[in-house]
């Protein structure tokens, strides 16, 4: 299956990307509605939550540079003194900026 | 929480929502500049590249893909990396479901159209039912502005920031995320499903096809959550 950008091919793809991607923000959403959710789905449900987050970070963590390694643990540092984001982000992106500024 | 109360108090937690993701919004301004400049030189047009980000709002999913846009576009591989690394919402909106189980379909649906990373971990940190739907659509506004002035720069000037890494800028959504997951909670409990979780996503990436990670490891994580014991409940929201 294959689109030729000439045409509007091009549009369609775009409404096509959008379309799957709008299913994807909307699906879990339908899923949970027609989903008895008793205890068991909320503990895993709950636990999933900050576990997306987790699984998106870890990789940053173990693969980015030592700037970005850095930047996390600033981050966590400071959010886990402060209790407040905005600091925490400022000082996770100090981090990563000086750390990048004396490691080049 | 009625639908009465969910209503009456929407517009100005919209407008909280918005104001405080407006922060973290202007540098997504960078983002979508990368995005526009790169749209560009895979020959999309500036009305191409302004539509894909205003209807598809992933930026994720819409640089793993632009290799595809030619003169010719397969959709078999868009549709698939499209769903493999926007596969994450699913779980998002699940895990988000009960701040929208009293709201009518139509609006439930409507509130999800601007659902990404940012505004919903902000959501999903704490607030009430009310606060927490202005996070996601304000917040999710915010964002979605800034992603299209950010692409309209990019397409219109066609050059951006040559080394965003050199200013930290890539750190910011992995530290601004790291902050709404940490929020104010105490409960070591949390630390087993994200040890999971974290060990899950390190294994699919060696392992598996590229873009699991996040499902996998999320997945993991709520396995994990699941076979504990009951004990929590505040825990990780």
């Amino acid at each position: 299956m294959t689109l030729t950008a000439a045409n509007g091919g091009v549009l369609l793809a775009i409404l096509i990307m959008a379309l799957t991607t709008y299913l994807t923000r909307a699906g879990g959403v339908f899923v949970m509605a027609r989903v008895p959710i008793g205890p068991r789905v909320e503990r895993f449900i709950n636990a999933m939550a900050g576990s997306v987050l987790v699984a998106v970070i870890t990789p940053m963590a173990v693969h980015g540079d030592g700037g970005a390694r850095m930047a996390l643990v600033a981050t966590a540092a400071v959010m886990l003194a402060l209790r407040k984001p905005l600091p925490a982000i400022t000082a996770g992106i100090l981090t990563a900026a000086l750390w990048r500024l004396v490691a080049a | 929480m009625t639908e009465e109360v969910s209503s009456r108090s929407g517009f100005g937690h919209l407008v909280e929502g918005f104001r405080r993701m407006a922060p973290l919004s202007l540098f997504v301004i960078v983002f979508g500049l990368a995005f526009g400049v790169a749209a560009l030189q895979q020959g999309l047009s500036g009305l191409e590249t302004l539509l894909m980000s205003g209807l598809v709002f992933a930026g994720a999913a819409q640089f793993a893909t632009l290799e595809l846009w030619g003169d010719t576009i397969p959709l078999v591989p868009l549709v698939a990396i499209t769903l493999a690394i926007n596969a994450r919402h699913l779980l998002m909106g699940a895990a988000f479901y009960p701040h929208l189980r009293d709201l009518p379909a139509g609006r439930r649906y409507a509130s999800l159209i601007l659902l990404s990373d940012a505004n919903w971990a902000m959501a999903m940190s704490g607030g009430s039912t009310a606060a927490r739907l202005g996070i996601l659509v304000g917040g999710g506004l915010a964002l979605w502005t800034t992603w299209m002035i950010g692409t309209g720069l990019g397409v219109a000037f066609g050059s951006g920031i040559g080394e965003p890494e050199r200013f930290g800028l890539d750190a910011i959504m992995g530290c601004f995320l790291l902050a709404m997951l940490v929020g104010d909670k105490r409960d070591p409990g949390v630390l087993l499903p994200w040890g999971a979780a974290a060990i899950a996503a390190l294994a699919a990436m060696a392992w598996l096809p590229p873009h699991a990670h996040v499902i996998v490891g999320a997945l993991a994580g709520g396995l994990v959550g699941l076979l504990l014991p009951p004990a929590r409940q505040e825990a990780t929201r």
